[in-house]
């Protein structure tokens, strides 16, 4: 369980975090939403007491990170930027964060086994692609058999067979009971794994929910027509006060009707169809659409020709 | 991966962990893997004992190669037993160097968010890092500075003299204690400024650099500042025959270690205000 209360982090006078108010549950994977810069990172690293909130409270089962006897089995953590030394090897690494814990030696080789980096283990850490380095981290992660596990953009740098383990670990995790706290900055990998979702932009909370209501929030429908007449049947359909887009000359996009109503609008209209599909809107449009406004770092493109 | 390290990835399938809680010998235990598994920690600690060894007795036999030729001058302030440790001067600056490097090398590579994830209370990392540094410069360097007195004494042949020669063992153990002392004032020092640029050319200013300047302030301030240095403090502490300006050998050892005492003071409260 992590509780966060009014959680605001100022660096300077740029808010990176504003006043978050949020619970993580045991028992599901909870993802952690937003675009790059939203402020997750910090928030995972307010969780872990490596910077202190400038307001708000942030706890782990109860208590602050700082205060747990074994902080290291009350949270395994892999933070997004690299928490290792180069020169070091991935298993002497490993030994060392195991030492202060008293944890024995052969759980350090069993969690190198669990992820696979035996063959690397004995090698300096500062060779390691991306890949191995996220192994790396997911194995201190779970060093010490955490109750709650913060992992940011874990799937990072992984090929889809890490990516499947990853995912299959985090759910066996929290179907044992066990809290876990996962960041992404895409909606498709939280959506294959999270069962709760917390958004956030620009260090605000935007939506706390379970994902299958997200899911169902975001799909607002769409038809896609085409014909040779779209014009004319765009702008009936306009009066009737839906939303009409049109792509092309022969082509228009209508929010909000079913494909079965404009087939039959067209019909009385007598206006000849060539095209009905109906097409949903997918969720990372709809996480887009959610964060629009919440982005801090916008790429300048020029958005398509769309005329109503 | 095979279906078969997934379910051992599963906590249910596997053995419960032993997980103990933090303590400071936890720490220490864990600062000592660290230290011991870092290549550059073998090569600087070899090179600060042929420092204080080597140089020791190139001057001391090159001392007793020359000794007809010696100006009287020369002659008349010639000590062997401090000639023999004169390689105290390029040891303080590995011993420095790794000592902040111990600590600024984990915040470059990002290493001390894994550091202080284990142990979040992070001041028994300070106390670990900086006892465990302590204990194998001392021992070290002890070993390099009877080595280096020993061999500086059959270079010098005729004009060296014996451990049993006064002020010989405070100078050998005061020389190991200072080269200690400078190795904790750095780990500190590491903690205080975290970038190994600055936390060296913090180190070197104020061995090196600070008691050249001093030589240039007001002649009447100098007696209240030249000796209170850390390098002039130390030197008062251990060599044989230090110059007329010093302090005594305990009053420069107090000051020596008030200078630790206050950087790694100054380490903790900076350490727990601080972001990691």
């Amino acid at each position: 369980m992590i509780e966060a209360r009014n959680l605001t982090k100022r660096y300077g006078d740029k808010t990176a975090v504003d006043d978050l108010t949020f619970t993580v549950r045991p028992g599901i994977v909870t993802g952690f939403l937003g675009p790059n810069g939203a402020g997750k990172s910090t928030t995972m690293r307010l969780i872990l007491g490596l910077d202190a909130p400038t307001s708000g409270t942030v706890t782990v089962a109860g208590k602050p990170y700082r205060e747990h006897p074994r902080p290291l089995h009350t949270v395994g953590a892999l933070l997004e930027a690299r928490a290792i030394h180069t020169s070091r090897s991935a298993y002497n690494h490993l030994r060392a964060l195991a030492a202060t814990h008293g944890i024995a030696r052969s759980r350090v080789d069993d969690v190198i086994e669990m992820v696979g980096l035996q063959d690397v283990a004995r090698k300096r850490a500062g060779g390691f692609s991306l890949g191995m380095g996220q192994r790396l981290g997911i194995a201190s992660a779970l060093l010490a058999d955490p109750e709650t596990l913060i992992l940011d953009e874990p799937v990072n740098g992984l090929d889809p067979e890490g990516i499947r383990w990853i995912r299959d670990l985090l759910k066996g995790l929290a179907a044992d009971g066990h809290t876990v706290f996962v960041s992404s900055h895409l909606m498709s990998e939280m959506a294959l794994t999270a069962e709760h979702v917390i958004v956030v932009g620009r260090g605000r909370l935007i939506a706390d929910m379970p994902m299958a209501q997200l899911i169902a929030g975001a799909s607002t429908d769409t038809v896609v027509v085409t014909s040779p007449d779209a014009a004319a049947l765009g702008r009936a359909l306009a009066a009737d006060g839906v939303t009409v887009t049109s792509t092309d000359a022969t082509t228009i996009e209508v929010a909000g009707l079913t494909a079965a109503h404009v087939g039959d609008r067209a019909r009385d209209l007598r206006i000849s169809i060539h095209g009905l599909a109906p097409k949903r809107a997918s969720l990372e449009e709809a996480f887009m659409e959610m964060t629009r406004d919440e982005i801090e770092y916008h790429a300048e493109t020029p958005t398509a020709g769309r005329a109503a | 991966m095979s279906t078969t390290t997934v379910e051992r990835a599963h906590p249910a399938a596997a053995p419960a962990v032993q997980v103990q809680p933090v303590t400071q010998v936890r720490v220490l235990t864990s600062e000592w893997i660290k230290l011991r598994s870092l290549r550059s920690t073998g090569f600087t600690l070899l090179a600060a004992v042929a420092a204080m060894t080597g140089i020791g007795w190139i001057i001391s036999s090159a001392t007793a190669a020359r000794w007809s030729r010696m100006p009287p001058g020369r002659l008349a302030e010639f000590n062997p037993i401090d000639t023999s440790l004169a390689g105290f001067h390029l040891a303080q600056l590995a011993v420095g160097v790794l000592g902040v490097l111990l600590v600024t090398g984990e915040y470059a590579t990002g290493m001390i968010r894994a550091t202080f994830g284990a142990v979040p209370r992070r001041l028994p990392v300070l106390w670990a890092k900086t006892a465990l540094y302590a204990v194998v410069t001392f021992v070290l360097m002890l070993l390099a500075a009877l080595a280096a007195f020993y061999g500086g004494q059959s270079f010098l042949g005729e004009h060296g003299t014996t451990l049993s020669a006064d002020g010989a063992v405070r100078a050998v153990i005061g020389a190991a204690g200072y080269l200690t002392l400078i190795g904790m004032f750095a780990v500190a020092l590491g903690f205080i400024i975290r970038s190994t640029a600055g936390g060296i050319a913090t180190l070197f200013g104020l061995l090196l650099v600070a008691p050249g300047l001093g030589e240039l302030l007001p002649s009447d301030w100098q007696p209240h500042i030249l000796p209170y240095l850390p390098s002039n403090a130390g030197e008062a502490m251990f060599a044989a025959h230090p110059d007329a300006a010093a302090l005594s050998p305990g009053a420069g050892l107090a000051v020596l270690v008030t200078w630790v005492v206050v950087a790694l003071a100054s380490a903790a409260v900076l350490l727990n205000r601080r972001d990691a």
